[in-house]
């Protein structure tokens, strides 16, 4: 067997422009990568490069430019098949980010099948993105909403009485594969396996786990999955939902304009076929463009290893806060991915993540888009710290530091 | 406590450590709200940790507006303390008067009331004087 030739993390680290500067007089630890990752230089130029030479609009004129934006913008969707394994690029739908791929599942698929009386499956762990859309389907359709729950502050789900759950009237299945506050990895291909057995339509958030760990859409055997460029090095306002050929061919349409269409006579359309068929108006081309260099620089680095470096600095900040008397950390003892939350006895999130910025370091203090998760944890807010490749353990034993210095001065 | 007192004393007051610090002890200092007003509608919204405000008239010169305020979190409670050093026992034209703003500034603190972060002081900020000016406007109507 060959072994892997070792990465140059630190290296890699310098391709990040953003990441040098100092923050009220401190070096920068961004640990916020659940919300947006930063982007390297390769991003930025490809992005530059495109409106240097290469812009105008896509699918549209005969002329030289709009023949240079069509093929990449094309080129990045078949990029993003790619990245995914699907079958085909027919099969990859921009979208503005993994908010607006669930949406428009939401929009089209839910919409057109469900009734009153069937039921819409999630899990306790979701993200608002991935609840809220559902209320909404739910109070149009006269659907109603179940969830799998969780077990304590572990987060992994209760898949023990999954296939009974999925027997009672679920039509369709919606699950995050990791958790942006939980930091659990859900066995999606096992659950998505158990729903396509009982006929349900499966949709995964992929927002965390794109560009963390390798995907393939036809192994995960599911219907539907989005995510978001900005938190894989890709630019913001810019995202990629996956949906089957055979689902998207039965698919209406999304929102209605230019692109999208076939023909239009003044009372009646006849829509284009997927994945034009969802993408009205002019799109996010420098999006497409930006996106298909963060696709290669990462595949160049290797998504195998980036899930190991963030899991192991993950790990050793979990060791680390064990440190600190009274804690609660939160998510799986195995098998956590590149992030951790906690709460400070007597020391509120926002206090802490406050004063940790006058050092320099970035955190997320708050309800990271899981107000009902956090209920059932009994917490206001946590602390969330948040790993990406270019992140060191340098850094985490300074988040430490800072984090003692804040705890004292906090005098809790 | 007055604001020229605070500010003097934040004046003495050297690195941001030392600021946030006095701060922080300030809010364990601010006597807060009994739970049975911490509900719903004393709630103020747009703040990461929560927040709760009640204004009332003063019982012997209504005229005056007492304010009363609490939070989950030691600065957002500081900061609290500020707010009250501003408007506690004011009129309504005087807490419709005060320059915020400049307050904040000289104490080094005017980072916090910008209405995107999320320390809920702007939107205090804002409910107060909203609030004065009804109870203002109630006060008007008694004596007319």
């Amino acid at each position: 067997m060959n072994e892997p030739k070792p990465i140059d993390w630190s290296k890699l680290r310098g391709d990040f422009p953003i990441l040098g500067q100092q923050i009220n007089g401190h070096p920068l630890v961004y640990f916020d990568n659940a919300a947006t990752s930063q982007k390297p230089r390769q991003v930025l130029d490809a992005i530059r490069r495109y409106y240097e030479h290469d812009n105008a609009n896509v699918h549209r004129g005969v002329h030289e430019l709009s023949n240079r934006a069509t093929d990449a913008y094309e080129a990045a969707r078949a990029r993003a098949a790619k990245f995914l394994n699907a079958r085909s690029p027919e099969e990859i739908i921009f979208t503005r980010g993994t908010t607006e791929g669930i949406n428009l599942v939401a929009a089209t698929w839910a919409l057109d099948h469900l009734k009153p009386g069937d039921t819409i499956l999630l899990t306790e762990l979701e993200h608002h993105s991935n609840l809220v859309p559902w209320q909404m389907v739910a109070q149009r359709t006269g659907a109603k909403l179940a969830f799998i729950p969780i077990t304590g502050d572990e987060g992994t789900l209760d898949l023990s009485r999954l296939d009974a759950q999925l027997a009672d009237g679920v039509k369709l299945l919606s699950l995050t594969h990791i958790s942006n506050s939980m930091a659990v990895v859900n066995p999606v291909a096992d659950i998505c396996a158990r729903a396509r057995l009982a006929g349900v339509v499966t949709v995964v958030d992929a927002a965390q786990s794109a560009g963390h760990l390798p995907l393939d859409v036809q192994s995960i055997g599911c219907d539907f999955l989005a995510f978001s460029s900005n938190k894989i090095c890709g630019p913001t306002g810019m995202g990629v939902l996956y949906g089957r050929r055979e689902l998207l061919e039965k698919l209406s349409p999304y929102q209605g304009g230019g692109e999208m269409i076939s023909k239009v006579e003044y009372f009646k359309t006849t829509y284009n076929v997927p994945p034009h068929r969802f993408e009205a108006g002019t799109p996010h081309i420098e999006g497409a463009v930006g996106l298909h260099a963060a696709l290669d620089y990462l595949d160049a680095i290797g998504r195998d290893a980036i899930f190991r470096h963030d899991q192991e600095l993950a790990n050793y900040a979990a060791e680390r806060l064990a440190e600190f008397k009274g804690i609660r950390i939160f998510g799986p003892k195995r098998g956590r991915a590149g992030l951790v939350s906690f709460v400070l006895p007597n020391a509120h999130a926002l206090d802490v993540a406050t004063m940790a910025d006058q050092k320099g370091v970035a955190l997320r203090a708050g309800h990271h888009c899981n107000q009902p998760l956090m209920a059932k944890l009994g917490v206001p807010a946590t602390l969330r710290a948040s790993f990406y490749f270019y992140n060191t353990r340098a850094e985490v034993d300074r988040f430490i530091e800072v984090l003692r210095g804040v705890v004292k001065l906090l005098g809790s | 406590m007055t604001i020229e007192k605070l500010t003097s004393n934040f004046e003495l007051l050297g690195d941001w450590e030392e600021r946030y610090g006095y701060l922080i002890d300030l809010g364990k200092k601010l006597p807060g709200l009994p739970d049975a007003d911490k509900v719903e509608e004393n709630r103020v919204h747009g703040c990461q940790a929560m927040v709760w405000l009640r204004m009332s008239r003063d019982t012997q010169n209504p005229a005056l507006i007492r304010i009363r305020a609490d939070s989950d979190a030691f600065i957002v409670r500081g900061l609290i303390s500020v707010l009250m050093i501003l408007f506690d026992g004011k009129t309504a034209d005087e807490i419709t008067a005060a320059d915020v703003k400049s307050v904040f500034s000289r104490l080094g603190l005017d980072q916090h009331l910008s209405p995107t972060r999320k320390n809920g002081l702007f939107a205090m900020t804002e409910r107060i004087r909203t609030l004065a000016r009804g109870l203002a406007i109630e006060q008007n109507v008694a004596n007319n």
